[in-house]
């Protein structure tokens, strides 16, 4: 078992694993409890797994734990809480962005990584922002209008 | 609390039953040790009073990301005038939810939700009389609220009171009195979903979060080809990772492991020898499957109107025909198939994500010898299903394993388990036959379908992994309601409607959603968009002159206003341009006798590229009494953007050993920058039984989308997927 140093929401984490080849998003599930990034794919293609790594999102079932050591990594428990909603989470809640909601963990990171580095996207810079998560129930339009009612362009 | 009642229930449940509850207790607490079916007819399978007045709701129906959490408290609630934030509710538990039959053919609501009303209902009828006898007062000028009976003059008692400490049984009243439009508090309004922000913010524990102690995770090895067998197997070539165990049956093969990830590794590195299996129609090959039979049945599902106008068509110069063909398609769920077990010698228990929990403990006691009564399933959220995916089969493989191997183990499927092995939405086939009056309306129609059939009867649906490991199920398969919707909505002199009926299918069947009901009404109200054209009408007043149902004109009226309909012939003006923009319609009233969908789509297509871009879907909906407008709006989007999905891009594609579609390159979805301007208009008919908005939007996306093609390019799309390559090869 070999030990490694992760920064997760801010908080230093040890976590024990006998294969750094490990994609994060085990330990962040098994070993952290840290729920919001779900398995979809494993292969990088439906954006379910997404977090922030150093502020960039990033696919969790595609990141190896030994390459995520010291890298600042953010889960979507991490933006806020039911309670103390980030402020793209209070977006998708007001927009009821979610049906099955099992995609939406992706779409709220991508969605708060994009509102961080453009603060106004238009539907179409979203639109493509997003491009890279699926959504099966199709609740692409509430996400599209959450985006924009965070970034002040939607319904107040 | 659903963890807390969940351990309480292991133990004691009588006692718990009734000190945690009240007078009503939940009929299921009585009868746990017996675990007999709960009677449909009694109030106490579906209700349950807290002595504080609130209320539990016992739904066998779920939430399948639909909404349902919140509209099933919306019924009940505006029966038993309390706030829908007081009453819990209990989903798909087969211990203590009555079986209302799977959530499918969006008949959450319609039949689900309406029985859970009529129960709220006959409960505060049940209240009343109680209430008036020990007040000394008239019932029919008491009221319910907030847990206590009031009378006029301000008295009132408890409702916790009313029994005297004795289980209150109260029957089913079927013509109980409900509430009227006119005193709704909560049916109606757009209130929001419970779910919604642990959803949102990643608290809400799906069943694949969910875990138990000492639990292992499991992973099923899956045959390289359909129906092949297991020749040997090399356990040492997973014996360095930890704590890892092979469990064979037979052709089911399984690795299992403390770790997750020792179980993903063992998984890929087992080696297993199985044997050469080409069994398969290919993908390529299903059309020809289909025609050639051999048919199991005919049948003749309509047959209206003059028959000598149908024996007149063969012969008549102007008859137009069509072929319109739908693949095999997959359920395609975001979150691959995961379930938790755990079986003991006393009994099992299976979390799982079925869309029928009820019926999936007949497959678990099945697989695992037990009687029924022994199994429990308790219903957690999954990734959305749209009708049978892969959940049943992950449930009874965790269970088999569980047994196995003496611990509680969580099975999760790999995308390409899911993609590869869900059961999967048929293959459909139509030939389709008309002739015109002079006056250029329908006079005969025929409809000829190639369909699997679902087969009768069958005691529960048989599973892939039982099949694997020898263990006894029926043989059969199900597919839904996939023949309806075959005939014109429309006045015609004669309409037949027939079906060839294929036993088996090419890959194993299930439901998927609006069964049938999508192929058929891209098949019908496409080839009425030819019928139009070739009788050079507008697609829209060609429906309308001859569509009598009230709420269908008025559907077809609205979506006129909606999309600023302009009165033409396909195709239009833009036919020849490089980029061609036009527009279509189509109109569907869903298995003809629920919910009335009119849609009109504007696109553009790249003759070039053969590209189709869809600008924007107008959809009018009426699905009767909307019980929430906000979940009925989410379902209407959703079922535009899915349809539009599996008919712009999606087809299994398998060679003769396996599927070949295993990943989302291959089996590609929509995604957001082909998400179009959407305008929804919803009928909404407070005086109206509901009547489900789970499917109907979806029927008629695909004829709506090949009929604006029509009406940009002069191009007619009759099979599905549109892709690029196919729709270019139409320019050629």
């Amino acid at each position: 078992m070999a030990h490694y140093r992760l920064v997760v929401n801010g908080t230093p984490q040890d976590v024990e694993a006998w294969d750094g080849d490990m994609p994060l998003l085990y330990a962040l599930r098994n070993t952290l409890g840290l729920h919001a990034p779900k398995f979809g794919c494993g292969l990088g293609q439906c954006g379910a797994c997404t977090v922030h790594l150093e502020g960039q999102p990033a696919r969790s079932c595609s990141v190896r734990l030994s390459d995520a050591v010291g890298k600042r990594i953010t889960t979507n428990e991490g933006l806020g809480t039911p309670e103390r909603p980030h402020p793209v989470q209070a977006a998708f809640i007001a927009e009821q962005a979610a049906q099955c909601g099992y995609c939406t963990n992706g779409m709220v990171m991508s969605a708060a990584a994009l509102l961080a580095r453009n603060p106004k996207p238009t539907r179409e810079e979203a639109q493509a922002a997003l491009a890279g998560n699926l959504c099966r129930c199709g609740s692409h339009d509430r996400v599209l209008r959450a985006i924009a009612r965070a970034s002040g362009q939607g319904e107040a | 609390m659903d963890l807390q009642r969940r351990d309480l229930l292991k133990g004691t449940v009588c006692f718990v039953g009734f000190s945690l509850l009240g007078p009503l207790a939940p009929a299921a607490a009585q009868t746990a040790t017996s675990r007999l079916p709960l009677p449909l007819d009694q109030v106490d399978s579906f209700l349950a009073l807290r002595p504080d007045g609130s209320v539990v709701v016992y739904s066998g129906k779920v939430d399948l990301g639909t909404g349902h959490r919140i509209a099933m408290r919306q019924m009940v609630g505006e029966e038993l005038s309390l706030a829908p934030a007081r009453i819990e509710l209990v989903e798909g538990d087969s211990a203590l939810t009555p079986n209302q039959g799977p959530t499918a053919g969006s008949s959450g609501v319609m039949r689900g939700g309406v029985e859970l009303r009529r129960a709220a209902a006959s409960l505060r009828e049940g209240l009343l009389a109680l209430a008036a006898a020990k007040l000394g007062a008239d019932a029919a000028t008491l009221k319910l609220q907030d847990g206590r009976v009031v009378t006029p003059d301000g008295r009132s008692v408890a409702v916790a009171d009313l029994a005297g400490g004795a289980p209150l049984k109260i029957a089913m009243d079927a013509k109980v009195p409900l509430k009227k439009p006119s005193e709704f508090q909560f049916i109606g309004k757009p209130m929001p979903r419970p779910d919604i922000p642990d959803k949102i913010t990643g608290r809400h524990v799906y069943m694949h979060d969910f875990s138990l102690p000492g639990m292992l995770h499991a992973r099923v090895v899956r045959p390289p080809a359909v129906g092949a067998h297991v020749l040997a197997i090399d356990e040492s070539s997973v014996a360095k990772l930890p704590g890892v165990r092979v469990v064979r049956i037979q052709d089911f093969v399984a690795v299992a492991s403390p770790d997750e990830w020792a179980a993903i590794r063992a998984a890929r590195e087992l080696k297993v020898q199985w044997s050469d299996s080409a069994t398969l129609t290919t993908s390529d090959g299903v059309l020809g499957w289909a025609k050639a039979g051999p048919f199991s049945a005919e049948e003749t599902l309509v047959d209206k109107g003059d028959a000598s106008r149908i024996a007149a068509m063969a012969g008549a110069p102007q008859r137009v025909r069509a072929a319109y063909y739908w693949p095999v398609q997959s359920h395609a769920s975001m979150g691959p198939s995961c379930a938790v077990a755990d079986v003991r010698p006393e009994g099992a228990t299976v979390w799982t994500a079925s869309q029928a929990s009820h019926r999936l403990a007949v497959s678990c006691a099945a697989a695992l010898g037990l009687e029924q009564a022994k199994v429990r399933t308790i219903y957690l959220d999954g990734a959305g299903c749209y009708g049978m995916n892969g959940h049943d089969d992950a449930s009874v493989e965790a269970a088999m394993l569980s047994k196995a191997l003496g611990k509680p183990v969580r099975v999760q499927w790999s995308r390409e388990d899911e993609l590869a092995w869900d059961p999967k939405g048929p293959p459909q086939a139509l030939e389709l036959s008309a002739t015109l009056t002079p006056e250029g309306r329908i006079d005969a129609w025929t409809t000829e379908m190639w369909l699997p059939r679902a087969t009768a009867n069958l005691a529960w649906i048989p599973l892939l992994s039982p099949l694997a490991a020898g263990l006894p199920q029926p043989k059969g398969q199900a597919t839904g309601l996939v023949s309806q919707n075959g005939d014109p909505p429309y006045a015609t002199r004669a309409v037949r409607v027939h079906v060839h009926w294929l036993e088996g299918a090419p890959l194993r069947p299930s439901n998927i959603r609006a069964p049938g009901k999508v192929a058929n009404c891209f098949a019908v109200e496409a080839f009425v968009d030819e019928l139009a054209a070739q009788a050079h009408v507008d697609a829209l007043e060609f429906r309308l002159r001859d569509l009598s149902q009230p709420r269908g004109r008025e559907v077809v009226e609205r979506l006129a206003k909606l999309m600023q309909w302009q009165p033409r012939p396909s195709p239009g003006p833009d036919a020849r341009a490089p980029l061609a923009r036009g527009r279509g319609m189509a109109y569907v009233h869903y298995k003809h006798n629920e919910t009335f969908v009119a849609m009109a789509m504007e696109v553009e297509v790249d003759r070039r590229s053969g590209a189709v871009r869809v600008l924007r879907v107008g959809c009018v909906h009426d699905c009767g009494l909307m019980i929430n407008p906000g979940t009925v709006r989410a379902q209407v989007e959703g079922n535009i953007l899915q349809t539009l999905s599996r008919t712009l891009y999606e087809e299994t594609t398998f060679d003769r050993s396996r599927v070949t579609s295993v990943d989302w390159a291959g089996y590609p979805l929509l995604r957001f920058p082909e998400v179009p301007r959407l305008d929804i208009d919803l009928v909404q008919r407070l005086d109206q039984p509901p009547l489900g908005a789970g499917e109907a939007a979806s029927a008629p996306v695909p004829a709506a989308l090949a009929n604006a093609v029509f009406d940009a390019t002069g191009v007619r799309l009759r099979t599905v997927p549109f892709t690029q390559s196919r729709v270019k090869a139409q320019f050629a």
